[in-house]
């Protein structure tokens, strides 16, 4: 004989069971879902940046300009080079002339339209160089405003410009929090750095990585865990610019300042 | 139904017929939805291809090793180790065939890039030897005291004889 009492624990029990999902039961593993990620690409291009490494001589400006043919003496470039110098009296100076293609070997800051502005030594707080490049977002805004489908991210993480099809409308260059596309002075389209596909694709780093003498870029694919890049992204301290945009850069810096926009 | 409906309804379907035909040619075939979905990956797929196939210009130090190992060696062994030949000699493109020669560039600013002095203690840059270009023998070549393949050593004399 079933009692009013039974009967309700047991239909409580059976309820709750079969509310319960059976996935609630599975042990997971981090690793293995990481591992299991829709995207099943076995490439994803990263990027680290050593503030810490970078001392502002700009190799990397000048390479990556001649590796990818921008014009040489244009105000333009795929990367460049920011010098942050934090004065005592709670000012930043950021300067980053001709995109530090050529260094920097002056004390002075370069305000632009030829003019200069001398720091003290001893007014110096702290003062650091913060090298620019496309992050390649996993959630690129540039890609999203393009009306003609004419840039895009490629399977494996990197956004690519077509510049067959480009019209030049300029919506990525206004999208992108970062500023890091331009209008090609040659080509009249979008460009940007795209981790100098033609090399990564060949096994080899980019021209800008390369050109580092200081080791403050490096390359890697972000799905091998022991790619030397994806390593510190894992096991060290690292920061994305401008996280709350939620673009999600794929450019990570270690060494990152408040005062680095 | 009467005429005057068909005849604008026919010229717009004819046009829509026309859009589409010259959307079938001038669209390529690879174009479409790929890997990345609608949002991200609606592309020309031969795009892909037509970024892969620029020429590389630098082609690091492992390429420079096949002929010039004596250098190379020399050069790794130093504390200028960790710069690329092509840094300072320019991109090896076709070299040697296509260009024969490389630069060599003896500019003072090449040198000062990283060995102006500027005194940034949260930077190693203010860790590296550096000078005041202004008052350490400004105007003259830095090559001609200090040789760059090794700073450890002095500027080989032959080599500073060239320059001069």
């Amino acid at each position: 004989m079933i009692t009013r009492r039974r009967f309700c624990k047991n239909a409580l029990l059976v309820a709750g069971g079969i509310a319960m999902p059976l996935a609630a039961l599975e042990w997971f593993d981090p690793k293995r879902l990481h591992a299991e990620r829709k995207d099943a690409a076995p490439v994803r291009w990263g990027f680290l940046v050593d503030t810490y490494k970078c001392v502002g001589c700009g190799m990397c400006v000048k390479a990556c300009k001649i590796e990818n043919e921008t014009p040489y003496d244009a105000d333009v470039s795929r990367t460049w080079v920011e010098r942050y110098i934090v004065t005592k009296d709670g000012r930043t100076h950021i300067d980053s002339p001709k995109a530090a293609r050529d260094g920097f070997i002056d004390k002075r800051v370069d305000l632009g339209e030829g003019r200069m502005e001398t720091i003290r030594d001893e007014d110096i707080e702290k003062a650091f160089f913060v090298p620019k490049l496309c992050n390649q977002c996993d959630n690129p805004p540039c890609v999203q405003v393009c009306p003609v489908g004419a840039t895009y991210q490629a399977a494996d993480g990197v956004v690519l410009v077509d510049r067959s099809w480009c019209i030049g409308c300029g919506y990525c260059i206004m999208g992108c929090p970062y500023g890091v596309r331009f209008f090609h002075p040659v080509y009249h389209v979008a460009e940007k750095c795209n981790f100098c596909y033609h090399r990564i694709s060949k096994g080899m780093k980019t021209a800008c990585v390369d050109a580092c003498p200081f080791g403050a870029r490096l390359v890697g694919n972000l799905r091998n865990p022991d790619d030397p890049v994806t390593k510190v992204i894992m096991s060290e301290r690292v920061a994305v610019l401008k996280e709350e945009y939620g673009t999600k850069p794929q450019v990570f810096y270690r060494g990152l300042s408040r005062e680095v926009r | 139904m009467n005429n005057h409906v068909w005849r604008p309804l026919n010229v717009a379907l004819c046009i829509i017929a026309l859009i589409l035909i010259v959307r079938v040619v001038a669209v390529p075939r690879d174009f479409g939805i790929h890997d990345r979905g609608y949002m991200y990956g609606w592309y020309r797929l031969g795009n892909e291809k037509e970024w892969k196939n620029i020429r590389v210009k630098y082609k690091t130090n492992e390429y420079c090793k096949e002929c010039h190992r004596e250098k190379y060696t020399e050069l790794l062994s130093s504390p200028h180790g960790r710069i690329m030949c092509e840094d300072c000699h320019g991109p090896a493109l076709g070299h040697p065939e296509d260009p024969p020669t490389l630069t060599i560039n003896r500019e003072r600013k090449l040198c000062l890039r990283c060995h102006s002095r500027l005194p940034y203690k949260s930077s190693i840059r203010g860790n590296i030897r550096g000078i005041d270009p202004d008052t350490h023998n400004p105007g003259a070549e830095c090559v001609l005291c200090h040789y760059p393949h090794n700073p450890l050593k002095e500027a080989q004399h032959d080599h500073a004889a060239k320059v001069l």
